[in-house]
C-alpha cells in the first residue's frame, strides 16, 4: 500500500510523458517527412529497400534548385504574396471602421449586427465558389489574380470584424471623450486616439488574414486555371504533379518553404484567434 | 421645464447623429459582406432550381429536376454518407484525444509552452501543404507507414496496401488527415476551458476523495460542457464543408467512391461544367449549416442574457 502510493507521482509523471510524446510524435511527423524527402536524392528516395527514416546517400540541394529554377514556384510565392497583401489592405480598409462602429454601437442594434456579420463567416466558400465563379467570369476577372484579391477579403472581413470590435471594447472610451471635448471631430479622435491603440489588434487581424490568402485552395483552384497566375496552394498540388511523374522531391521542398515561416506565424496568434470564437462561452 | 425638455431634444438629436455615424462606417463592410456573400449565396440557392450551366446561362426554371436527378446519383448518395460519416468519426475522435491532451496539458511541467507550441503546429500550417505531405506519406510505392509495418511484420514483405487506391483505406486516410489537422484547434479550446474551470472546485472534490476519473467526468467536463459545445461546432463545420483534404489525397477515387459534397460540388459544377447540379448538391451542406447557425445565436444569447 505505502509503496504504491511513493510510486503514484511517478507513475502520472511517466504517464503524462508517455502521452505527450505520442502526441508530439504525431503532430510533428508529417513535417519531419517533408524535411527528410526534401534534402534526400532521388536515388535514395525511391530505393524501396533503403531505410526510409535515414540518409542512405549524403543529402542534396538538388530538389530546391529544381523548385527554384526550373518550376514556377518563385512566380507563385510572388502571386501569394501580392494576393495576400491586397486582401489584408482591403479587410483593414473594411473591418477596422465597422469594427469601431460594432463596439460603439450599444443595445439590441449593435448586438444583433455583430451576431450576423459573425454569422457570415460560417458560411463556407464551398457552398459559394460556383455561383462566384459566374460573377468572376461575368467581370472579366475569370485567369486574372483580381478574381482572388476581390473574393478573398469575404472569408476574413466577417471574422476579422468581429475579432476586432471585441478589442476596441476593450480600449477606454474616456480617451476618445476627452479629444472630442477637446474639439477633435470623431474622425480625428478615432484616427489619432483609438487607432493607435488598435495596433496590437490589427496586427492580429494581418496575421489572420495574410495566412488564410496562402492557405486557401477552393477559390484559387476555380478561378484561376493559367499556371503563371497560381498560389502555392493551388500551384503545388496541381502543376507540381504531372501525369504519373511526380517531383516528390521538390514537392515537399515547396511544402516544407510554404508551411514553416506560416505555421510557426500563425501559431504566435493562435490563442487570440481561439479567444474570438469562444468569446461567448467562456463567460 | 423647457430647458430639459431643450435638452433631453438635443440628446437625442446627437444620438442619432452618433448612430449615422456609426451605420456610414459599417456600410462598407455590410455592403461588400452582401454582394460576396449573401447574394452568392441565394444565387446557388436559385443555380439549383435552374437549368444553368457554364456557357448556357439558361436561368429557366426547372423545379426539383436537380434534386431528382440527384437522388439517382449514387456517386451523390455516396459523396452525403460519406460526409456524414467523415464528420461524426472525426467529431468523436476529436473530442476523446482533445480531452486526453488538454487534460495532459492542464497539468504544469517544465517546457510546456514549448511542447504546447509544438502540439499546434498541425492546425496553424496551410491545409494544402501538409495534405500533399501526407498524400506522400500513404504513396502507393513508397508508403513510410508500409515501410513500418512490413518491419513490424505486420503486413508480409511484398505487401503493398494501397492507403488512397482501396475505398475503405482512402476514407480512413481522409479521417487521419482531417483529426491530425483539427485536433491542435480543439485542444486548445478544451484547455482554455479546463484553465478556466476555479481551483477551489477540483480542491473541493479532492478532500472529498474523488479520484482522477470521478474529477474528470463529474466535475471538469461539466463545468466546461458549453465551450466543448464551441469545439464540437467548429469541428463540424471545419469538416464538413473542407474539400482541399479530400481533393488533395484522392480527388474523390478510387472510381469516385471518396467523394464528400464539396469535392462532388467541385467536380460536377466545375469541372463538368453543370452549375445547376453542382449547385444542387453543394445546398445539401446547408441544412447543417442551419443547425449550427442556431447554435451559435443560442451560444450568444445566453452570453447576453448572462
Amino acid at each position: 500500500m505505502s509503496a504504491s502510493s511513493h510510486l503514484r507521482p511517478y507513475l502520472i509523471k511517466l504517464v503524462l510523458v508517455a502521452v505527450l510524446a505520442i502526441f508530439l510524435a504525431q503532430a510533428l511527423f508529417p513535417f519531419a517527412w517533408m524535411a527528410i524527402t526534401a534534402f534526400k536524392r532521388d536515388s535514395d528516395l525511391y530505393n524501396p529497400t533503403n531505410n526510409p527514416f535515414l540518409f542512405n546517400e549524403p543529402p542534396t540541394l538538388a530538389h530546391f534548385r529544381l523548385l527554384f529554377e526550373e518550376t514556377k514556384f518563385p512566380r507563385w510565392v510572388v502571386n501569394t504574396a501580392g494576393v495576400g497583401l491586397s486582401t489584408v489592405l482591403i479587410t483593414l480598409v473594411l473591418a477596422v471602421p465597422a469594427a469601431y462602429a460594432l463596439s460603439r454601437l450599444r443595445g439590441r442594434l449593435g448586438q444583433q449586427l455583430a451576431v450576423a456579420i459573425f454569422l457570415t463567416y460560417l458560411v463556407p466558400p464551398t457552398l459559394l465558389f460556383l455561383p462566384l465563379s459566374q460573377i468572376v467570369s461575368t467581370l472579366g476577372f475569370q485567369d486574372k489574380l483580381w478574381a482572388l484579391v476581390i473574393t478573398y477579403p469575404s472569408l476574413s472581413t466577417p471574422f476579422v470584424a468581429w475579432l476586432l470590435m471585441g478589442f476596441f471594447r476593450s480600449l477606454p472610451q474616456e480617451l476618445e471623450e476627452a479629444a472630442l471635448v477637446d474639439g477633435a471631430d470623431r474622425f480625428t479622435a478615432f484616427r489619432r486616439i483609438m487607432l493607435p491603440l488598435a495596433v496590437p489588434g490589427i496586427l492580429t487581424a494581418v496575421i489572420f488574414t495574410f495566412t488564410l490568402a496562402v492557405n486557401e485552395f477552393i477559390y484559387a483552384l476555380t478561378f484561376v486555371s493559367i499556371s503563371d497566375l497560381k498560389t502555392v496552394s493551388a500551384g503545388v498540388p496541381t502543376d507540381l504533379i504531372r501525369g504519373d511523374v511526380f517531383f516528390w522531391g521538390a514537392i515537399m521542398g515547396s511544402a516544407l518553404v510554404v508551411s514553416l515561416p506560416v505555421a510557426l506565424l500563425y501559431n504566435a496568434f493562435l490563442d487570440r484567434f481561439v479567444e474570438g470564437l469562444t468569446a461567448g462561452a467562456l463567460r | 421645464m423647457v430647458s430639459t425638455a431643450l435638452q433631453r431634444e438635443a440628446a437625442a438629436r446627437r444620438s442619432r447623429r452618433l448612430i449615422t455615424w456609426e451605420l456610414s462606417l459599417l456600410l462598407p463592410a455590410v455592403t461588400y459582406i452582401f454582394l460576396l456573400i449573401g447574394f452568392p449565396l441565394l444565387l446557388s440557392i436559385y443555380y439549383s432550381f435552374s437549368h444553368i450551366s457554364v456557357g448556357r446561362r439558361d436561368f429557366s426554371f426547372a423545379g426539383l429536376a436537380n434534386f431528382r436527378a440527384l437522388f439517382s446519383d449514387q456517386v451523390f448518395l455516396q459523396a452525403l454518407r460519406n460526409t456524414i460519416l467523415i464528420t461524426v468519426v472525426v467529431l468523436v475522435v476529436v473530442l476523446v484525444l482533445a480531452t486526453i491532451l488538454a487534460t495532459a496539458l492542464a497539468e504544469r511541467f517544465r517546457g510546456r509552452a514549448v511542447i504546447r507550441y509544438l502540439l499546434l503546429l498541425p492546425w496553424a500550417a496551410p491545409v494544402v501543404m501538409s495534405t500533399i505531405a501526407w498524400k506522400w506519406v500513404f504513396d502507393s510505392q513508397y508508403s513510410v507507414v508500409n515501410w513500418v509495418l512490413r518491419r513490424l511484420h505486420i503486413i508480409g514483405p511484398f505487401e503493398f496496401p494501397q492507403w488512397l487506391g482501396v475505398p475503405s483505406l482512402a476514407i480512413i486516410s481522409i479521417i487521419v488527415v482531417q483529426v491530425w489537422r483539427i485536433l491542435p484547434f480543439a485542444t486548445v479550446i478544451t484547455l482554455a476551458g479546463m484553465t478556466a474551470v476555479p481551483r477551489e472546485l477540483i480542491e473541493a472534490a479532492l478532500v472529498d476523495g474523488a479520484g482522477f476519473f470521478t474529477r474528470l467526468f463529474r466535475v471538469t467536463l461539466p463545468m466546461i460542457r458549453p465551450i466543448i459545445g464551441v469545439a464540437v461546432l467548429f469541428t463540424a463545420l471545419f469538416t464538413f464543408t473542407d474539400m482541399a483534404v479530400v481533393w488533395i489525397l484522392t480527388r474523390g477515387g478510387p472510381y469516385n467512391t471518396s467523394h464528400v459534397l464539396a469535392s462532388w460540388a467541385f467536380q460536377v459544377g466545375i469541372l463538368a461544367g453543370d452549375l445547376a447540379r453542382g449547385a444542387a448538391i453543394a445546398l445539401f451542406m446547408l441544412p447543417a449549416l442551419a443547425v449550427i447557425a442556431v447554435w451559435v445565436l443560442h451560444l450568444v444569447s445566453r452570453e447576453t442574457t448572462q
